[in-house]
């Protein structure tokens, strides 16, 4: 289609890639509005989590989204100090 | 009953000072009582575009602070007697601003004049959600471009979730307005047409304004577009847009610029 109207009009007509990149983007941003901070609140509620077990620098704590198009990831990269498993421990 | 209109895009550069000023002044021409709040605190620029820089003396955060009173603040303008203009600060920031003393204010405002159109600053910050805050109505400018009408849709989505009239379960009224409409490149393929746009943003339309020369040309002598060159491509746009809001039904169409061929000759460079 586009190549077609290239042809047609000898130079390209920008305004369909325009409105496509729009459609895509708007409708992952609406998606995510009234959950603001979806990250934000899987990586506390993750940590708050974790924590009842191990001991963790909340720092160490990183949670990633990445959006394809058919499937997206959720990344959780959680460091832990070697050699401390606090609770694990006591109720062992 | 009066009516609170927010200007508003969310984007800056787009149009909404011009857009206010013109929108105002043609309510003001129909008969209506109507007063332009400039929301936009330390940057402000209506009083610029009304042509009444000369004459502020107290302002909005004076009027919020209790230092004027608000018959203190308010500018009448020059050439409609049912225009008024209440000014920015410029020397003061906008969290000078409160959400209980802009509600103050619009209520009574609300006693004065039959429209209220706030003037809302480029951003979503403070200053831009208390100038829609109050809103009862809401335009929403956009320029036929990615990153306008990106943002209107955020801007609509604050409008659905961050007003009064949201949180109370209502709903504030809204409407496009697009401007710097160019139809032959529109038409090219080369501008995102009036249907991509609408379709987008799901929201009706209030009127395309084209882009033209006449619209610098007013803010250059500090006259809304209406008044300047009621003639105009984008006078008349405005003055239809003006009716729509006053509840009639007006053809919708893009006025074009009836340039003669001596101006095309000329370049239009007679300004």
């Amino acid at each position: 289609m586009m190549n077609l109207l290239r042809l047609l009009g000898g130079r390209t007509a920008s305004a369909p890639v325009a409105r496509e990149r729009l459609q895509i983007l708007l409708a992952h941003e609406r998606g995510l509005r009234g959950q603001p901070d979806l990250l934000g609140l899987l990586r506390a509620e993750i940590l708050d989590v974790v924590s009842r077990h191990v001991v963790l620098d909340p720092e160490k704590v990183v949670v990633r989204m990445d959006r394809g198009k058919h499937v997206s990831t959720l990344e959780v990269d959680i460091e832990v100090p070697n050699g401390f498993e606090r609770s694990m421990a006591a109720s062992g | 009953m009066a009516k609170v209109l927010v200007v508003t895009s969310g984007k800056g550069g787009v149009g909404k000072t011009t857009s206010t000023a013109a929108l105002g002044a043609a309510l003001a021409q129909m008969g209506e009582n109507v007063v332009v709040v400039d929301f936009d605190v330390g940057l402000r620029n209506l009083d610029l575009v009304m042509g009444a820089e000369r004459r502020v003396v107290f302002d909005l955060i004076n009027v919020v602070q209790g230092v004027a009173k608000l018959s203190q603040a308010l500018i009448r303008d020059k050439r409609l007697e049912n225009l008024w203009l209440l000014p920015a600060s410029q020397t003061r920031d906008k969290d000078a601003l409160t959400d209980e003393g802009v509600g103050r204010i619009i209520a009574d405002l609300r006693c004065k004049f039959d429209w209220i159109l706030c003037d809302s600053p480029a951003g979503i910050e403070r200053g831009a959600t208390l100038a829609m805050r109050y809103a009862d109505e809401a335009v929403i400018v956009t320029n036929p471009e990615v990153s306008s009408v990106r943002d209107s849709d955020r801007i609509i989505g604050m409008l659905d979730s961050k007003t009064v009239k949201a949180e109370r379960g209502e709903r504030v009224e809204k409407h496009v307005l697009i401007t710097r409409y160019d139809s032959g490149r529109a038409a090219r393929g080369e501008m995102l047409s009036i249907e991509d746009i609408l379709e987008i943003l799901a929201t009706p339309l209030l009127g395309i304004i084209p882009e033209s020369q006449d619209v610098l040309r007013a803010s250059n002598v500090g006259s809304p577009v209406t008044l300047n060159n009621a003639a105009s491509a984008p006078a008349r746009a405005y003055v239809d847009a003006a009716r729509r809001l006053m509840g009639e039904a007006v053809t919708m169409m893009v006025p074009t610029e009836r340039t003669g061929l001596m101006n095309r000759l000329l370049g239009r460079r007679a300004a």
